[in-house]
C-alpha cells in the first residue's frame, strides 16, 4: 500500500569539509550560496498481509497521522539546513530519504506492516527511491 | 520484461464492515455511514515475459485490453461496487481487496510463457496498492 505526500522546503547543498571550488564543482547551482527550494513529493509503502476482517494493510489515516506529525509537519515550509537531521550531512535527497525513514522508524509501531519503499521527487526530473 | 497496460473504471464503493459497529467503521474507514461515494479507480495490470523471436512481444496487447475491458471494465465501471459486484457484497472494497480481486479474475486468462507480475489499483492519485499474488 503506498501514499503520496508533498512539502516545500529550502535547501542548499554544500559540504564545509570541501573547498568553495570543490562544492561548485560537485553540487553545481544546488551550491547557490543563498540556497533555493524545491516541491518535494514523497511516497511510503508498506508491505504485509491484508487483514482479513478490516480488508487495509494499514489504515491509509493512520499512516497520514504518522507522517503529518513525524515528517511534515518538521520539514513542510522549513530550510532543511537548519534541521537537526542535517547537521552532519548535505540535505541531498538521497540524505532526505534516509532522514524520512529514520523519522518514521523511531516511532513505527512494531505490529505494524513494515515500510518497504521510500521515493522521493526532488522535481518531476529526478527521484530517489529506498528499497527495504 | 514487464509490459503493463492501464484501464479505469467509475465506480462508488463504502468501506463499512456490517460486522462492525458503526463508530468503529467511522474511526477505521473515515466514513459517515454506509451509503458509498465514488472514485475514478485506476488499474494497472503488468505482466512479465521476453519477447518471442517471431513476433517482438511479451504478450498480444490488444488481448490483454479486451481480458482488462471483460473482467474489469465491464462488470464494475459505472456500479456500486457493495450491491452490484460480487465478491463486494460480503468483502469490503477497499483498494486491497479490489486489486486481490482483480488479480483473481485476470490471472486465469493470462497463458502459459508468461507471467501475472503485479496489480495495481489507484484509488486517488496519492493512495494506490500492489498485489503481487500470493495471499496478498
Amino acid at each position: 500500500m503506498t501514499r503520496r505526500y508533498r512539502f516545500s522546503a529550502a535547501h542548499r547543498l554544500d559540504n564545509p569539509a570541501l573547498s568553495a571550488e570543490q562544492n561548485r564543482a560537485v553540487y553545481g547551482k544546488c551550491n547557490n550560496a543563498y540556497g533555493h527550494g524545491h516541491d518535494y513529493a514523497f511516497e511510503i509503502s508498506v508491505a504485509g498481509e491484508v487483514d482479513a476482517s478490516t480488508g487495509r494493510l494499514l489504515p491509509p489515516g493512520v499512516l497520514d497521522a504518522i507522517v503529518r506529525g513525524e515528517v511534515l509537519s518538521c520539514l513542510d515550509a522549513s530550510n532543511l539546513n537548519d534541521l537537526p537531521d542535517f547537521a552532519g550531512a548535505p540535505p541531498t535527497t538521497e540524505n532526505l530519504a534516509g532522514a524520512i525513514e529514520r523519522r518514521l522508524a523511531a516511532k513505527w509501531p512494531g505490529t505494524w506492516p513494515r515500510v518497504c519503499r521510500i521515493r522521493i521527487e526532488e522535481t518531476r526530473r529526478n527521484h530517489f527511491e529506498l528499497r527495504r | 520484461m514487464l509490459i503493463t497496460r492501464r484501464v479505469e473504471f467509475a465506480a462508488s464503493h463504502s468501506c463499512w464492515n456490517p460486522e462492525f459497529a458503526p463508530e468503529q467503521n467511522r474511526a477505521l474507514y473515515g466514513e459517515a455511514g454506509p451509503h458509498g461515494h465514488g472514485h475514478n479507480f485506476v488499474v494497472e495490470v503488468t505482466i512479465e515475459g521476453e519477447p518471442e523471436p517471431d513476433t517482438g512481444m511479451v504478450f498480444d496487447l490488444g488481448r490483454l485490453k479486451e481480458i482488462l475491458n471483460q473482467q474489469i471494465v465491464a462488470p464494475m465501471d459505472h456500479r456500486f461496487l457493495n450491491r452490484e459486484v460480487p465478491p463486494f457484497d460480503r468483502v469490503v472494497p477497499t483498494p486491497e481487496n479490489i486489486a486481490i480481486e482483480i488479480w483473481k479474475r485476470v490471472r486465469p486468462h493470462i497463458g502459459d510463457g508468461v507471467r501475472l507480475h503485479a496489480v495495481r489499483v489507484y484509488e486517488t492519485e496519492d493512495y494506490y496498492v500492489d498485489c503481487f499474488g500470493g495471499a496478498g
